[in-house]
């Protein structure tokens, strides 16, 4: 993951400036190039305001990867087994790749990457709220996998034809990898329902405390996302909020009864003549809540990172003394 | 976006080093096939490049080969002049095979 909707910025929460059907030539340029699937690349003309979209919602995904690692780490050495170990080792190093990908396709727009890390810790700039929450027990790392990554593939794999070439190729690469994310999530899932009852009923509340969070992650209802339409127009959001979480909720729901689990939604239902299942109101005060800092691991979460970043400034000093010092002593030994 | 993003700041808080110089990837894929770009990275020289590229572009076999070429050091066309830069060649159509028609008794050429 995770992208998140553009909204959740209460910052730019009023709608971007419009296009004018009647811009200047090179605006017609660059949306005859959208309608026609055609890609933008860096050094094209475009929109102020394109750009600024672009930057804000690549920079938040790349940030959500990043922070993203925190929950899952917390559970490497306490995997249950070397087996289980080994893989949460390589699903967080993928996802420490994904923020890689992601920050380089935004430098591409023109911000630097130390420019970024600060937005991220001052606090400025969003992540997903997802990660928010807490990793309480083992179930939880099989539930991040199987539901998170999971809503995460929804979620990605329309950006993978975005409009801006390097968000694009940034995302077919980040979705080769998420598979294997979801899979290696469901596979802890069925180890535990097949498990002892403790196992079971481990599962169990795992799901009742995820469900609701990973349905908001979809963003907020199409109705209140004032961003989208701009961002349809421009080929950046293709599929809306509303459409992804239904998507979602279709694929999920038999998931989950094949491993025995129930679905906190007294509302859960098929209906047979949408073809989709129906489900009850997502507590959206909760949601941005957490997205406004007050979620259980805001601070928690923000404060790792800062931590971590800081405490890995003495080796990236070092580093590049020692890559200066090292090319200065060639010079001298060329000379 | 606040004021002093708009003026390419970091809110008052300016990094505490320069950030490290940044490295254009380039990967064969297989024996046989061209580098490719595939995306760049901050190092501190060019060994460490290569071997982040290593890390963060080929932990699942994409690549045999890598190149990192520094982001300064590449020259581009510019895309503003695209279509004056592209055009001269789409007028010379002789350049391609299918411009010259072949007597039926040729079969294969
Ligand atoms: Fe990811
Ligand atoms: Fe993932």
């Amino acid at each position: 993951m995770y992208t998140q909707s553009m909204d959740t910025d209460p910052e730019t929460r009023n709608p971007v400036a419009k296009v004018s059907a009647v811009g200047r030539p090179e605006e017609q340029r660059f949306q005859a190039t959208v309608d026609a699937e055609g890609k933008i690349e860096p050094r094209d003309w475009m929109p102020e305001a394109y750009r600024k979209t672009l930057l804000r919602q690549i920079s938040q995904h790349a940030h959500s990867e990043i922070i993203g690692m925190f929950p899952e780490g917390n559970w490497i050495s306490r995997a249950p087994s070397l087996k289980r170990k080994a893989i949460l080792i390589a699903k967080v190093q993928d996802e420490a790749g994904h923020g890689l990908y992601l920050y380089s396709a935004a430098e591409t727009l023109g911000q630097s990457r130390d420019e970024m890390m600060a937005a991220l810790h001052s606090g400025r700039a969003k992540y997903s709220s997802i990660f928010n929450y807490p990793t309480l027990t083992w179930a939880d790392v099989g539930m991040i996998g199987w539901l998170v990554d999971g809503a995460a593939i929804m979620n990605q794999i329309p950006l993978c034809r975005c409009s801006y070439g390097p968000y694009a190729r940034a995302m077919i690469r980040v979705c080769k990898e998420e598979s294997f994310h979801q899979r290696q999530g469901f596979d802890i899932m069925l180890s535990l329902s097949k498990g002892t009852a403790d196992q079971k009923a481990m599962a169990q509340e795992s799901l009742d405390r995820w469900w609701w969070p990973v349905l908001a992650m979809f963003g907020p209802p199409d109705a209140d996302s004032v961003h989208s339409g701009q961002s349809a127009q421009w080929k950046i959001k293709r599929v809306s909020n509303d459409e992804l979480r239904q998507k979602f909720i279709d694929a999920t729901v038999p998931q989950a009864e094949l491993l025995g689990l129930r679905i906190p939604d007294e509302k859960l239902k098929w209906n047979t003549q949408t073809g989709h299942y129906d489900f009850g109101p997502i507590d959206w005060d909760d949601f941005w809540r957490v997205v406004n800092g007050e979620g259980p691991c805001n601070k928690e979460r923000l404060a790792a990172r800062v931590k971590a970043y800081e405490e890995g400034q003495w080796v990236r000093d070092a580093a590049m003394a020692y890559a200066v010092k090292r090319k200065a002593r060639q010079h001298k030994e060329a000379a | 976006m606040s004021e002093d993003e708009k003026q390419g700041g970091t809110g008052g808080r300016r990094p505490l080093v320069q950030e490290w110089p940044l490295w254009e990837v380039f990967i064969r894929s297989k024996q046989g096939l061209d580098h490719k770009h595939c995306g760049s990275l901050h190092a501190t020289d060019a060994k460490q490049a290569i071997q982040m590229a290593r890390d963060v572009y080929t932990r699942r076999n994409e690549g045999v080969s890598i190149w990192v070429v520094p982001s300064n050091a590449i020259t581009a066309s510019d895309p503003g002049e695209r279509e004056a830069f592209v055009d001269p060649m789409a007028d010379k159509i002789f350049r391609h095979p299918t411009f010259y028609e072949l007597p039926d008794e040729v079969k294969h050429m």
